[in-house]
């Protein structure tokens, strides 16, 4: 965390592909003889962030934060309760399904569970070539060799068409799921913890397999992962989740170097790291208890039962995410590693 | 459940104690399935004293688990084929009877599992399953062992252990959970801890607390602990040796501070190389192991290691036919390779070295 | 916890409601479908004999003539706070619950049924005593030993046991005991509260292993797969490795999880035997509800069919209820969310 590392030089586009302002979904709780709502699941509450074309925007959090929700919302499997979601400028927010038809081909989610996700009953061949047929798209050599190339193209072997999913590794089956996501082109992947499950070594194969394909069919990623190790290899920036609200979204170097949100630094700092050397010595920030229910979160700063800084102001003022360095939004009163200037804008935010 | 031992030498009488608190000698589990005979540990030794931590590492399916079952005797009778010896404290736990290691279970030795979840009865209260851990070995009133629960879910850091004791498990968070399964593991005071990935399932935050907790526990009940994950994040923060395991054999086995500063087999390389580090520089690219680990049924002739490994074409072909024994290549730093020291150390300076 | 109880008991209400609204309108829309008129129904209280002008008289008087909707209203209020039946000269009071009059026997149907509660009631009960006990232990048994000759065997008599109807189980048992050995007498019971339990029991001996080998069958099949699935759990291994003695491990904590959905199933069983056992009371003549319900159903007699028939449907609702609210207290799960 102490090495310096030159900002990525080359921003690959500028071209905003997918932004998003105020997303909200919330669960609603039904209880009582009517089923009367009594209250609601806030999974996600307010998100504001623009993903640029060919970048990885990363999402990370403690589990139940709302990364899933998110990523559901972004690839309308779930309708957003409030916000808009703009894809290549297209409000994308309340389509209905027929709408979406067209869009399913340009964003595409892979998942976690790579076993959950693949049916047991088809075999590799079906199961990737399914979107050619489901979107009816015409191939040249048919879509046996479609998929073929496909299976090639992630790291599998062609022969596989007519296999079965539970004759494949788990890091095979991953691939096999790449492979389905990526038949039609799409423009936008959101992959949901995709190496998660995954042994380490296959893992390191599997984050370069996404990598070589970003490179080679200009994809965006917009990632979601727990382990923070893994994000910083992966992503261009960061966005950190409390909650379901974004307390910190900074581009990767600015984040891992200079986080400035207490609970992005309490993150990193639970990180062990394989290095018998910081063992014990090392300072480490412990978060105490864990995570509020979504369902009756803290007011104000949601973290501020949690925060070592916390002061009365975060228990009744919420702080607004706002710029602090170029690039670098934070959303607390009092940022970490902040020059005087910058606690001065964040003081100067929460009155306004 | 003793086999016939093809390969070892018969054991002198000497040492039929045991050296070490925990001695594990020449370990095999198999199981036989319809496919064929799975080896899922085949023949690993290790010692471990009081007070001591020892990080067993691997990939899943290297048999991590199935090792630390067969110390706490819980495989079912008649499925695994055992054989090898297990002195606990010099009592052999392979060649006792299974009421004998009944009555140590738990007591002696207690084990901690990955899903804290599934690992409780959802029908029992946390109290009622602590209560039943302590009463199993002693014999105290339902009052005094409720009492004791309370006590121990205090010491895990259960905020109002009173009121959580008659909380059922779903009504607890992951991290309350293993905590309170950890309760329940220590509610005896035992000697030997096994923690099976006792942090997979939970967030980083929540283990790095889990973490810290079995270390002051560790300190305060000095007792042997076995801490087995997929993470070297995590046995650097615990263990003071580590064991790696790959295909059922131990692979390298030595201190933390060797394996993880002086690492000597391609499979630690490979697993040093592949994970991203937070603390190093970014790299741009992981250096994965090629390939997937083997089936425990066909297990690759020589080195099971073999077919993944980018140095098996230095040792004419040694890799690929005879199986390379685990032995000390000085100050205690045991490696099972068939590397020359000159080649290790080689590729260790030159390729392995600079890019971690 | 309280609002579920609440939810629960108003949709049983709501369901039972239901069900007599069904029931009666397919009672007295079925014969009116096939042709009789409300006069053919009035005739069969007074007979053929007398004049159709009387019998007319009568289908209005018993307000056989009203649309249908009237004459579920009177019923219903009959069956909640009794009616008043007009025979011209005189004024009947039928007491609530009031199913109505026999056309045969012009008795009201409401005593008949109490007076066969109770044998239908021993009979289910004795019987799934028997069943749970052996049917469990046998499912627990095969399970443990799972693969041995032991399990085979048990688990080839209970597939035979399932697959034999119980005819035949229970005139086999009949002719071997009963006829042939004389070890048990046929037919009758003696009522509980007055004769020696000796008796009673002797009486339904047979019947209770016939009818419990049926079931016991399939609670071994079911107690096994839940037994092989549990002991699998993560929580068993947790039990033994706290080192529980294998007994604990199994009754505590294998089968307790294990006995959740055979719970759910022994419930919905009893409630469905208790609306009548109409094979094993009609094999071995018990004058239960299920004998009954064949009697009338042959005599065309249809007040009393309906009259079984909501019985047994209000066996079964409520069944239904009681194993709901078992179930939340079996599983704290349930209880809290
Ligand atoms: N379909 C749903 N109904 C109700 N609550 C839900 C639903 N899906 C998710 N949640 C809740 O929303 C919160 C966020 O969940 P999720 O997005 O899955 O988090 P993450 O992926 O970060 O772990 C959690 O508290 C979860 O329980
Ligand atoms: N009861 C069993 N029957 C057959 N194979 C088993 C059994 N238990 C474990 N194995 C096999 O043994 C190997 C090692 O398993 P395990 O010790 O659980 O690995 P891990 O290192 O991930 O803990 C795996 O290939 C597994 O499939
Ligand atoms: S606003 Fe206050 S409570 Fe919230 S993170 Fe900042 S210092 Fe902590
Ligand atoms: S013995 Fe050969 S194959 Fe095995 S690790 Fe050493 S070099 Fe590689
Ligand atoms: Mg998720
Ligand atoms: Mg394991």
């Amino acid at each position: 965390m102490t090495t310096t590392e030159p900002t990525p030089a080359v921003q690959k586009s500028s071209e905003v592909l997918l932004s998003v302002d105020g997303l909200v979904k919330h669960f609603p709780i039904r209880k009582g003889v009517l089923q009367r709502q009594v209250g609601a699941v806030q999974a996600v509450d307010g998100l504001t962030f623009d993903v640029t074309q060919g970048e990885t925007l990363s999402l990370v959090g403690e589990s139940g934060c709302g990364k899933t929700t998110t990523g559901r919302l972004l690839t309308r499997l779930l309708e957003p309760t409030a916000g808009t979601i703009v894809f290549e400028g297209r409000d994308i927010s309340h389509l209905r399904e027929g709408q979406m038809r067209p869009l399913r081909r340009d964003v595409q989610m892979i998942f976690q569970d790579p076993y959950g996700s693949l049916n047991p009953r088809h075999t590799v061949g079906k199961i990737v070539g399914a979107p050619f047929r489901l979107q009816n798209v015409k191939t040249e050599h048919g879509v046996k060799r479609a998929v073929q190339e496909l299976l090639e193209l992630v790291g599998l072997s062609p022969e596989h068409y007519n296999r079965y999913p539970h004759e494949f590794s788990g890091g095979q089956r991953q691939r096999i799921g790449i492979a389905r996501t990526l038949a039609l082109r799409p423009k936008l992947i959101v992959a949901d913890e995709p190496v998660s499950a995954l042994d380490v070594s296959i893992q390191a194969q599997v984050v370069n397999l996404l990598e070589d394909l970003q490179e080679e069919f200009d994809l965006t990623y917009v990632m979601i992962a727990h382990d923070l190790s893994v994000v910083r290899h992966v992503s261009d920036r960061v966005a950190v989740m409390y909650l379901g609200k974004i307390v910190e979204l900074a581009d990767r170097v600015d984040l891992y170097e200079n986080p400035m949100h207490p609970y992005t630094t309490a993150l990193l700092s639970a990180v062990p790291v394989p290095d018998t050397k910081r063992k014990g010595k090392q300072e480490r920030i412990r978060l105490q208890g864990d995570v509020p229910s979504p369902i009756n979160p803290p007011p104000a700063c949601r973290f501020h039962t949690r925060c070592w800084k916390a002061q009365d102001i975060c228990k009744t003022v919420e702080p607004p995410l706002i710029q602090l360095a170029p690039g670098h939004q934070t959303a607390c009163h009092f940022p970490e590693n902040a020059t005087p200037e910058q606690e001065a804008t964040a003081t100067a935010a929460a009155k306004a | 459940m003793t086999e016939e031992t093809q390969d070892s030498v018969p054991e002198p009488q000497r040492i039929e104690r045991g050296e070490a608190f925990l001695d594990v000698r020449d370990l095999k589990v198999a199981f036989p399935t319809d496919d064929g005979v799975v080896k899922s540990v085949d023949g690993i030794s290790f010692q471990l004293e009081r007070g001591k931590t020892l990080g067993i590492v691997g990939e899943s399916g290297s048999g991590k688990s199935v090792t630390s079952l067969s110390i706490m005797g819980l495989h079912p009778p008649g499925v695994a084929q055992i054989s090898g010896q297990i002195f606990l404290d010099g009592q052999d736990l392979v060649a006792s009877t299974r009421e004998e290691v009944r009555l140590l279970r738990g007591k002696r030795m207690a084990m901690i599992f990955q899903d804290p979840l599934s690992a409780m009865h959802p029908y029992y209260t946390v109290g009622a399953q602590i209560i039943e851990a302590y009463r199993v070995h002693n014999q105290v009133s339902k009052q005094v062992a409720r009492k004791h629960a309370i006590e121990m879910l205090d010491r895990v850091g259960i905020p109002q252990p009173d009121r959580r004791v008659d909380a059922y498990p779903h009504q607890f968070s992951g991290g309350m959970r293993q905590r309170a399964m950890i309760a329940m593991a220590l509610s005896c005071d035992p000697d030997l801890l096994i923690a099976d990935e006792p942090t997979t399932a939970l967030d980083v935050t929540v283990q790095a607390q889990i973490l810290d907790l079995i270390r002051d526990l560790q300190r305060e009940f000095n007792s042997a602990v076995i801490i087995i994950t997929h993470d070297l994040g995590v046995v650097a923060e615990l263990a003071d040796d580590i064991q790696v395991m790959y295909a059922g054999r131990a692979v390298e086995y030595s201190t933390a501070e060797d394996i993880f500063d002086r690492p000597q087999h391609p499979y630690t390389w490979g697993l040093l190389g592949s994970m991203p580090r937070i603390d190093r520089e970014r790299t741009e690219r992981l250096i994965p192991i090629k390939g997937t680990p083997p089936s425990l049924i066909n297990v690759p002739k020589g080195c099971a290691f073999n077919p993944r490994c980018n140095y098996a074409h230095l040792n004419g072909g040694a890799s690929e036919t005879d199986r390379p024994e685990l032995l000390d290549t000085g100050n205690g730093h045991m490696v099972a390779c068939h590397l020359s020291p000159q080649n290790r150390r080689q590729a260790w300076e030159n390729d392995i070295k600079p890019k971690l | 916890m309280l609002a579920y109880l609440v939810r629960r008991v108003i949709g049983a209400v709501i369901l039972l409601f239901i069900v007599t609204a069904v029931t009666f309108s397919i009672f007295f829309l079925v014969p009116k479908l096939g042709g009789a008129t409300a006069d053919d129904l009035a005739s069969r209280y007074v007979g053929k004999s007398v004049g159709k002008e009387q019998i007319h008289q009568t289908a209005e008087r018993l307000g056989f003539t009203d649309p249908l909707y009237v004459q579920y209203g009177r019923f219903v209020k009959g069956l909640v706070v009794g009616s008043d039946y007009n025979y011209g000269p005189t004024t009947e009071h039928c007491p609530a619950p009031c199913f109505g009059y026999s056309f045969l026997t012009q008795t009201p149907v409401w005593p008949d049924l109490v007076a066969r509660i109770p044998v239908t009631a021993s009979l289910a009960g004795g019987a799934a005593f028997i069943w749970l006990i052996t049917g469990v232990g046998t499912g627990i048994v095969s399970a443990l030993k799972r693969g041995s000759v032991l399990d085979r065997s048990l688990m080839s008599v209970a597939l035979a046991g399932v697959s034999l109807p119980i005819f035949f189980t229970g005139l086999l048992s009949l002719s071997i005991f009963s006829y042939g050995l004389g070890w048990t007498q046929q037919g009758g019971t003696n009522p509980l509260d007055e004769t020696n339990p000796i008796w009673w029991a002797y009486d339904l001996i047979l019947p209770w292993v016939t009818l419990a080998f049926l079931y016991a069958a399939a609670y071994a099949r079911l107690t096994r797969a839940g037994m092989l699935e549990t002991m699998n759990e993560d929580f068993v291994r947790t039990a033994r490795a706290k080192g529980l003695t294998e007994r604990d491990v199994v009754l505590r904590h294998g089968l307790r999880a294990a006995l959740t959905p055979i719970l759910t199933i022994f419930g919905l069983d009893l409630g469905l035997l208790l609306g009548g056992a109409i094979l094993t009371e009609t094999t071995f003549s018990l004058p239960g509800l299920g004998q009954y319900a064949v009697i009338a159903l042959q005599a065309n007699d249809l007040p009393k069919v309906l009259g079984v028939t909501l019985i047994a449907a209000f066996f079964i609702v409520v069944a239904n209820l009681v194993v709901d609210l078992l179930y939340a207290v079996v599983d704290p799960r349930v209880r809290i969310s």
